[in-house]
């Protein structure tokens, strides 16, 4: 063998390497903070009782998903709710919802879904639809619960949101409904002004730099 | 202070309150104290809504200035109707 098939030999073995290199890089899973610089990122509750109709939302929310394009079934992480964060029109009403009578937010201050597992996949381009079965903890308390989703994988698309910045977006939106009854939020009492049924609308985005 | 005088400010308090009322939109729900203002993010296409601090008077509003006028009226009555000298 001459010393020039050696040295071409050598330079395929490394371009291979780099290649796979590359690939195991591309198809790797990707760590998304859910910290919105933007202010955007909401969770949205809305309670229809008999005599009073209650919506509002909160913006405070933080957290990490890791999120794999090419196997979102993998995806696990969690999102917090800054439980100060909650935000209705009426600052008696808020004051009272923050209270420790409600949801008392000085000694729980966060509320937390951690996604344990995901079920039912159905990938179309950039979108996922799945069920997220995980924990949801809410005034101290964590229920198991499935919870339906949407995943929106932009790619390369978070230097148009924060300029100077590549990288990827994941967008998570889901709609589900709990009932404050299951973690101990006044349950049976006043239901006729504050419904029991809560219903909650998730509409984030996570940012991973490059 | 005169019958009459106790009424003019009952009617006045209470066209004033609808005056209010009706002028910010005749809000038939709870008095706010701030008003959401939507916005939407064009990459990711989420919207939310920002609150702005905006008195907006509900039918509580309206409620309380139906029993202030209510009250002041009735005071009303508890002066006694001067009678004509004969």
């Amino acid at each position: 063998m001459t010393n020039q098939t050696i040295h071409m030999k050598t330079k395929v073995h490394f371009l291979l390497a780099l290649a796979c290199l590359s690939s195991a890089a591309l198809a790797a899973p990707q760590s998304f903070d859910f910290k919105d610089p933007k202010g955007v990122n909401n969770a949205t509750f809305k309670l229809d009782a008999p005599l009073e109709a209650l919506n509002g939302n909160a913006t405070g929310i933080s957290g990490t998903v890791t999120f794999d394009p090419a196997d979102p079934a993998a995806t696990k992480g969690k999102i917090v709710v800054a439980t100060a964060s909650l935000h209705v029109g009426n600052s008696m009403q808020q004051q009272h919802m923050l209270s420790d009578k409600w949801l008392d937010a000085a000694k729980y201050p966060e509320i937390v879904f951690e996604a344990k597992e995901l079920k039912n996949l159905k990938t179309d381009g950039d979108a996922t639809t799945a069920d997220v079965s995980g924990a949801f903890t809410f005034k101290g308390i964590s229920k198991e619960m499935t919870v339906p989703v949407k995943l929106t994988y932009l790619k390369d698309k978070l230097g148009q949101r924060v300029p100077k910045l590549k990288g990827d977006l994941l967008v998570i939106r889901a709609n589900f409904t709990i009932k404050r009854s299951d973690f101990g939020i006044m349950p049976g009492q006043m239901e006729e002004k504050v419904s029991d049924a809560i219903e909650l609308t998730l509409s984030i985005a996570g940012a991973s730099p490059r | 202070m005169s019958k009459k005088v106790l009424r003019t400010l009952a009617l006045l308090l209470l066209v004033a309150t609808l005056a209010v009322w009706v002028a910010t939109g005749a809000n038939r729900g709870w008095t706010k104290t701030s008003v959401p203002v939507t916005r939407t993010d064009e990459v990711t296409g989420i919207t939310v809504d920002d609150y702005q601090k905006r008195f907006v008077p509900g039918i509580d509003f309206l409620g309380a200035a139906l029993l202030g006028s209510g009250i002041l009226a009735g005071a009303s009555f508890l002066f006694r109707t001067k009678q004509p000298q004969s």
